[in-house]
């Protein structure tokens, strides 16, 4: 009641008063938001760079514009084709395979009884999720090597067939980046799948019980409309990411085999090679760009169909 | 569930430990071949079972090469450190979001969520990092770029503080005399400590597993943590000696267990994570959940 008071009679001094209580909230975010500035905001600003023909000694500012020749050239190679396809194609597999398998662990977790298998479970197939994809690598180098590789060794010298030369037989990597990627990640969406699933009413399911329904039934009818928005909100996610590839999974895993990169180039790959391996700045950043802005434009797409479809589920 | 069958409970146990076993053979495959003689890996490759151990290979690494335990000190300290900025700037930027009566306050969540939606790629950023702030070959690169702060964990923690503390505690204490900074650290830090533990959990595990900024940023071995070691001598175990640079390492050149020391040093470099992880399991489980619920 006071305050109202004093707002009605002095605004201006309490207007200043107010700001200079929220002063210590404000100084709190600086360095928050300088660090956001640094990291995020100036790089967004760099995507110039794309637009220029980069020249070290002059400088980034300095060096001269060459308008959108870095991509007519970069759309011109058939690695731009490649590069997109890679991307897309991958993440669309992953996008229909990782929920699939997810769902399915979520629920076997949310059926079972014994609390302890439960738990033993769960942690173990995160285990793959915690390391690094170079141990991952390592973990696959173990499998594939062609002299000492457990699969020529143990499995194909078993049947007496002969040893595959892994690392340059692009043929085989499609099913092996995919099985990897599977490996790592199902854990952890079923752990998210299984946190919405725990979080339904076990009514629910008690009273179709009572009604005559199945398993199935219960399945499909109260299980699946249960996870409608976790599969909503995270398919989103994942089409928003399209665009975007796991560097270490096509760059790292395969050993940045030059035989494979038909099959394992991905466009956060070719960015890396065209910086770091062919000092082609130009190219380089052209694909980033690409990259970026069709990213931008998926996330913003997912997005409003969401929305849509389901006002609730939308990211925004 | 009323009509759960014996063997759909068996069934469900059979797929979860195939799947169980799926994820975990690799893991095996590994450490049993980084305790296999050399001659016998030669001979009959990786196996599941050592048949003549032999811990050669551990011996090298950790006797033969300061590169190891060189890379141990540098993960240690650049984990330690940043896993500390990045949650002090996470809170720091994450409590005044939180606050409903912050002035401007949307301006500042989008400022901070526009992050999530768009980015410059990574030829400008290295560009930054290096031409504006020269950290090439410098223990700031495996701590500054990408992993300072993150928006998503900002979003995270803010949510979790508007859900969790009611504003009349924080009017009360500001009733009671008490200044944002005090509020911050009496009152909403001590009332938010599962997700913190769980932020440091997940900070600190990027931080530990990051070998991308190694990449771009290090080129001098001196700076190599474990992860950008192993990285490089996965392409190239002969790295290990070479940058070794022991004198009289010739003459053990021909012992060198090259097969098996691949094996052991990939041990040697998640080891220190799967050992600890069953103590941190339950906050790692619980970051994931809260993760997925959006901001």
């Amino acid at each position: 009641m006071k305050n109202e008071k004093q707002n009605n009679a002095r605004p201006a001094v309490c207007l200043r008063a107010k700001n200079r209580r929220y002063r210590p909230l404000y100084a709190m975010m600086v360095p928050g938001l300088l660090y956001l500035v640094i990291n995020n905001y100036i790089p967004m600003a760099g995507i110039v760079i794309a637009f220029k023909q980069v020249n070290y000694k002059a400088g980034i500012l300095k060096s001269p514009w060459v308008g959108f020749k870095n991509f007519e050239f970069l759309f011109k190679t058939k690695d731009a084709l490649t590069i997109t396809r890679n991307t897309i194609g991958y993440n669309l597999v992953f996008l229909i395979l990782g929920p699939l398998l997810a769902i399915t662990v979520a629920i076997l977790l949310n059926e079972l009884k014994s609390k302890m298998a439960k738990k033993v479970y769960q942690t173990v197939i995160l285990v793959p999720y915690l390391i690094s994809i170079v141990v991952v690598s390592y973990l696959v180098y173990a499998l594939l090597a062609t002299e000492a590789g457990f699969v020529n060794n143990s499995v194909l010298g078993a049947f007496g067939a002969e040893p595959v030369s892994w690392y340059s037989e692009a043929k085989y990597w499609p099913v092996i980046l995919v099985l990897v990627h599977i490996w790592k990640g199902f854990g952890y969406s079923s752990i998210i799948y299984y946190a919405a699933l725990v979080g339904i009413d076990r009514t629910c399911y008690e009273a179709a019980a009572i009604d005559g329904a199945t398993r199935w039934q219960q399945i499909l009818h109260i299980t699946l409309p249960g996870l409608k928005s976790t599969i909503i909100t995270l398919t989103l996610m994942s089409i928003g990411k399209m665009f975007y590839s796991d560097f270490g999974l096509f760059y790292q895993v395969p050993m940045d085999s030059g035989a494979l990169y038909d099959v394992t180039n991905t466009i956060d790959t070719y960015v890396y090679r065209g910086l770091m391996k062919l000092n082609n700045v130009g190219m380089s950043s052209a694909a980033g760009l690409y990259q970026s802005f069709v990213g931008f434009i998926l996330v913003l797409t997912a997005n409003l169909v969401v929305s849509k479809i389901s006002k609730d589920d939308a990211l925004f | 569930m009323v009509s759960n069958g014996k063997g759909f409970q068996r069934a469900a146990h059979v797929v979860m430990i195939l799947l169980c076993v799926f994820c975990l053979f690799p893991f095996v495959l590994l450490i049993s071949s980084s305790i296999t003689d050399e001659m016998t890996l030669i001979r009959e490759g990786y196996s599941v079972i050592p048949k003549v151990v032999s811990f050669d290979a551990y011996k090298y690494l950790f006797v033969s090469s300061k590169a190891i335990a060189r890379g141990y000190k540098i993960t240690v300290f650049v984990t330690v450190i940043g896993t500390l900025v990045n949650l002090t700037f996470t809170t720091l930027l994450a409590y005044p979001l939180s606050r409903k009566d912050l002035p401007h306050r949307s301006f500042f969540s989008f400022f901070v969520f526009f992050t999530m939606l768009f980015n410059g790629g990574v030829v400008p950023s290295y560009m930054m990092w290096t031409q504006f702030f020269h950290i090439k070959n410098t223990y700031a690169a495996l701590i500054v770029p990408n992993l300072m702060m993150g928006a998503f964990y900002v979003i995270m923690m803010r949510t979790n503080f508007s859900s969790n503390i009611p504003d009349a505690v924080i009017e009360a204490a500001r009733i009671d005399g008490a200044g944002e900074w005090r509020i911050l650290s009496q009152i909403v830090l001590p009332m938010s400590l599962p997700i913190i533990a769980t932020l440091t959990l997940l900070v600190g595990l990027h931080y530990w597993n990051d070998w991308v900024n190694g990449l771009y940023y290090i080129s001098k071995y001196k700076y190599y943590s474990i992860q950008v070691l192993l990285n490089r001598m996965l392409q190239d175990v002969q790295y290990l000696m070479s940058s070794s640079g022991a004198a009289g390492m010739d003459s053990m050149d021909s012992a060198i267990p090259a097969t098996g020391i691949k094996m052991a040093v990939a041990v040697v470099g998640a080891l220190p994570e799967l050992a600890v992880y069953p103590f941190f399991q339950k906050y790692f489980v619980k970051g994931i959940t809260i993760g997925a619920v959006k901001g």
